[in-house]
C-alpha cells in the first residue's frame, strides 16, 4: 500500500463526483429539504426536536451507501477494476481513498444540514453540534464500507439501488430512530442488536442528549468494529484473479 | 530456457463458464518483437490474454513472464494492458484518466503529454471520455497502458474501431517499442493486421494452430493473402 495511490485513488473519486455536479447538489440538497420537511410535518410537537438530530447524522450513511455501492458497481462492470487489479495498486489503497472521498463528501453534507437544522429551523439539541457533524462522518464510512460490500452482490444498478430499501430501510425502522427498541417485540429487539445503523443512532441519540460517557464511547467504538469489518468483507469482494 | 521468451505458456487449462476455453495450451511470445496472436471469435485469445496478464483463474498449467509468475506482484508496473472494450473511467477527462493511471504505475506527470500526442488526442485530453467518439475512447484506454513504458504489453484487439491513418501510426508505435527492446503482444481476428507482425501465433479453439512470421505463413500454405492462408492451416488441423 502507498499513500500516493491511496491519494490518488480519492482525488479520483472526488473527480468523478466535481464531473457530476447533480449528483452533488442531491447529495447535499435532498437531506436539507427532507429535515425541513420534517420540521413542518410535525409541527408543534418535540418529535422534530427528538429525531432531527439523529437525521442529521444519518443522512450521509444513506447517501454514501448509494453513491458507493453504484460506483463500484460500474468500477466493476467498466473493467476499470480489472485493470485496476493488473496495476501496482494495493487493495487497501482503493478502499480508503474512496474512505477518504466521501469521509470529505459527507463532512461537507453533514456541515451543511447541521448549518440548515441548527441555523434556520432552530433545532434543538443538547449535545454539540460538531460532534453531531463528527459522528455523521463516521456513519459516512459506514454506509461507504456497507455499500462496498454488498455491492460485489449485485449485476446491475437496478439491483445495486433495491439494496438501499433492502439493506438500509430494515434497520432505520429497527434502529430506534422511528420507535424506542425497547417496546419493540422481543425478536425484533434482538435482530437490532446486530445491525450496524442501532449502534450507530444509539451514539447519535446520546449526543443529542449532551450524554457524553462510557455508553457513547462503547457505540462509537461499535460503529468503528463495523466500518472495518465491512472494508475487510468489502476487500474480500475485490479479486485479482476471477472465472 | 523460458529467460529467452518474454511470456512462457505451458500446458495452460482454463474452463469459463463450464466451458473448457484453453485445453493445454503451450507457447512463446518472444522478447522484443510484435507478436500477433490471430484466430476466430472464441478461439480463446482473450482468455490467454487474461492469463498473461494474471486476471484469470487458471484450472492447470503454467504461465510465466519475463521468468516471474504471470501476475506476480513485481510484474504489475512491468506489464501493459490494454483491455478488448475500453477499460477508463466515463467520468473523467482524457487527461484526468492518464493523471491517475499514471500516478498509480509511478510514471512522471510528464508522460501524461506524451501519451496523449502519441495517441493523437491532443485536441481533446480536457473533455469527458463519456462525450468522445468510441474509436477516441479506444485511444484513451490505449494511453493508459503507454504511460509507464511497460516491458510487455498486452493488447485485446487494439485497433477496432480504429480509422486507417491512425492504425497505422499505432502500429509503427508497436514497432518503435519494440526497437526498444520491449515487447507486445497483440490479438486480432483482421487477417491483413497479421502481416505488421513479426511473429504470429494462430489459435483455434484454444489450441495453437501454428506459431510462425507472416513470411513462414505464406510459403507453408503457398497463398500470398494471410486470410486465405490462415483457413488452410486451420482446416488442415481440423483433419
Amino acid at each position: 500500500m502507498s499513500p500516493r495511490v491511496t491519494g490518488a485513488t480519492a482525488l479520483r473519486v472526488l473527480r468523478q463526483l466535481r464531473h457530476d455536479p447533480r449528483t452533488l447538489v442531491l447529495i447535499v440538497a435532498v437531506p436539507c429539504v427532507l429535515i425541513t420537511l420534517l420540521k413542518y410535518v410535525f409541527g408543534d410537537s418535540n418529535v422534530f426536536d427528538r429525531i432531527g438530530g439523529p437525521l442529521v447524522g444519518i443522512f450521509p450513511l444513506v447517501s454514501m451507501f448509494v453513491v458507493t455501492s453504484i460506483t463500484m458497481l460500474r468500477e466493476r462492470t467498466s473493467g476499470t477494476l480489472e485493470r485496476l487489479m493488473t496495476m501496482p495498486l494495493a487493495k487497501l489503497d482503493l478502499l480508503l481513498g474512496y474512505a477518504g472521498a466521501f469521509a470529505l463528501v459527507a463532512a461537507v453534507q453533514a456541515s451543511l444540514v447541521a448549518a440548515v437544522a441548527f441555523g434556520v429551523l432552530d433545532l434543538q439539541v443538547a449535545g454539540a453540534t460538531w460532534a453531531v457533524i463528527l459522528l455523521a462522518v463516521e456513519n459516512a464510512l459506514l454506509g461507504m464500507a456497507l455499500g462496498l460490500s454488498v455491492s460485489a452482490l449485485a449485476a446491475s444498478e437496478f439491483q445495486a439501488v433495491q439494496f438501499l430499501p433492502a439493506f438500509i430501510l430494515p434497520q432505520i425502522l429497527l434502529c430506534g430512530l422511528l420507535a424506542p427498541r425497547d417496546e419493540m417485540a422481543q425478536l425484533l429487539y434482538w435482530i437490532s442488536w446486530v445491525l450496524p445503523l442501532t449502534y450507530a443512532y444509539e451514539a447519535l441519540a446520546r449526543v443529542t442528549q449532551g450524554l457524553y460517557g462510557p455508553e457513547l464511547a462503547a457505540y462509537v467504538l461499535a460503529v468503528a468494529g463495523f466500518i472495518v469489518a465491512a472494508l475487510f468483507a468489502g476487500a474480500a469482494t475485490l479479486r485479482r484473479r476471477t472465472p | 530456457m523460458t529467460d529467452s521468451a518474454a511470456v512462457a505458456v505451458d500446458g495452460l487449462r482454463v474452463r469459463r463458464g463450464g466451458r473448457l476455453v484453453l485445453d493445454g495450451l503451450s507457447l512463446k511470445v518472444a522478447r522484443g518483437c510484435v507478436t500477433g496472436l490471430l484466430g476466430p471469435n472464441g478461439a480463446g485469445k482473450t482468455t490467454l490474454i487474461r492469463c498473461i496478464v494474471g486476471v484469470q483463474v487458471v484450472e492447470s498449467g503454467t504461465v510465466s513472464v519475463l521468468g516471474e509468475p504471470a501476475g506476480s506482484p513485481q510484474l504489475r508496473a512491468r506489464v501493459g494492458y490494454v483491455t478488448q472494450a475500453p477499460s477508463v473511467y466515463g467520468d473523467l477527462t482524457v487527461r484526468e484518466n492518464l493523471a491517475y493511471f499514471a500516478s498509480i504505475l509511478g510514471a512522471s506527470p510528464g508522460r501524461v503529454e506524451e501519451v496523449v500526442e502519441t495517441v493523437g488526442l491532443g485536441e481533446a485530453e480536457g473533455r469527458l471520455v463519456n462525450r468522445l467518439s468510441g474509436g477516441q475512447r479506444a485511444r484513451v484506454s490505449l494511453a493508459t497502458a503507454l504511460v509507464n513504458e511497460p516491458d510487455v504489453l498486452v493488447l485485446d484487439e487494439p485497433t477496432v474501431g480504429l480509422d486507417p491513418v491512425l492504425r497505422r501510426e499505432l502500429w509503427e508505435d508497436f514497432h518503435a517499442l519494440a526497437a526498444e527492446g520491449r515487447t507486445i503482444l497483440v490479438s486480432s481476428h483482421v487477417m491483413d493486421e497479421a502481416a505488421r507482425c513479426d511473429d504470429l501465433l494462430l489459435l483455434r479453439d484454444g489450441l495453437l494452430v501454428a506459431a510462425l512470421t507472416p513470411g513462414e505463413l505464406r510459403e507453408r500454405t503457398g497463398l500470398d493473402d494471410l486470410e486465405a492462408a490462415f483457413l488452410r492451416l486451420a482446416e488442415e488441423g481440423h483433419e
